[in-house]
């Protein structure tokens, strides 16, 4: 199984939050599975989903927020581990979805083969780091802390297209569904 | 008008309710006074590219946000006010301690001191370099507002010799 069908099961436990996800082929493949005004996709800037979603959970913190985000992605931007976990915004639950590979560029190596995400985050001090299969996703989406889960699959694409809606009207109809 | 208080005072009378930054030694009052402020969400960030994707985030949660940082910030940052900001059309008001001018001592800040407005021109996103405390107060207070109708961020140079 890759990540196809990993966002499918993730957005099973998706009812009115509000989804940050990650650019290339997981925003596609989310765009394919399950369409919704809630979901904010990235068509740029590698690495901030869960910068997007902090600054998000921290404006509306009366809303859930969902960060889809991907291991290659966030090597590139190990920093928000730290500024996540420090602000701990309850309402936030950053999921990556580790394939071990740079996937919409061609399914190279990423370094997450090599270091455990999950054991990261809780060093930096995550009382909520677990790996997707062994919690009910929707108890750490409602927990009193800010949750850090890894969903391990292998890597590839589907052949979901390319989003065919312009950058403003992602946004505009993002910020009109709550 | 006191310096750091003309800039304090611009981004209250912009809206500006969300503020994140990594800082300079010319920004220490102002960051004092932001967060002695409970009007205002102010998030130390651990690189300026990850601020511009949290202001990003405020914005489409209904909040007015700034980044506090150093010009080198800015160079951290270029990709993400491209394909992040200026793509989805977001405002951002960019509040830059401008190192690298007139009366620097650490040589390291020049290069990039230099180039920052040339930078800023090649991005095609509007700066303005008040020299008194009365026009950054003006410069701030209209920015936001520039901001949006541009949808691009807009910054705010603050030299050396500014304070």
């Amino acid at each position: 199984m890759a990540r196809y069908e990993a966002i499918y099961e993730i957005m099973e436990y998706i009812d009115d939050e509000l989804v940050i996800c990650n650019i290339g082929f997981p925003s596609r493949e989310l765009y394919e599975i399950n369409d919704r005004e809630k979901n904010f996709y990235m068509i740029g800037s590698m690495g901030l989903a869960s910068s997007i979603g902090l600054g998000l959970a921290m404006a509306k913190p009366y809303e859930d927020v969902v960060v889809i985000d991907g291991d290659g992605s966030l090597l590139m931007n190990m920093g928000s581990l730290v500024t996540v976990f420090a602000n701990n915004p309850s309402n936030l639950t950053w999921i990556v979805i580790d394939n071990g590979a740079y996937g919409s560029t061609g399914n190279q190596d990423t370094y997450a083969q090599v270091v455990d995400l999950v054991d990261i985050a809780r060093g930096v001090g995550f009382k909520n780091s677990h790996y997707f299969d062994d919690i009910n996703l929707k108890e750490f989406i409602k927990s009193d802390d800010a949750s850090f889960i890894v969903y391990r699959t292998e890597s590839g694409n589907s052949n979901a297209p390319i989003i065919d809606i312009d950058p403003i009207t992602i946004k505009e109809r993002f910020m009109a569904s709550f | 008008m006191d310096t750091t208080e003309a800039v304090y005072d611009g981004l209250k009378d912009a809206g500006i309710d969300f503020i994140v930054s990594v800082p300079c030694v010319n920004l220490t009052k102002l960051l004092n006074m932001i967060d002695d402020d409970p009007e205002i969400t102010h998030i130390p960030v651990t690189r300026e590219e990850e601020g511009i994707g949290i202001c990003a985030g405020a914005y489409l949660g209904g909040k007015r946000p700034a980044i506090l940082m150093q010009n080198s910030g800015f160079g951290n940052s270029i990709n993400a006010l491209k394909s992040l900001i200026e793509l989805y059309e977001i405002p951002l008001l960019m509040i830059m301690s401008h190192r690298g001018t007139e009366g620097e001592s650490i040589v390291g800040q020049v290069p990039m001191g230099e180039s920052t407005p040339l930078i800023l021109e090649a991005m095609d996103f509007k700066f303005f370099t008040p020299q008194t405390a009365e026009a950054a107060y003006d410069d701030i207070r209209l920015s936001w507002e520039l901001s949006e109708e541009e949808g691009k961020p807009v910054s705010i140079l603050l030299e050396i010799k500014y304070w």
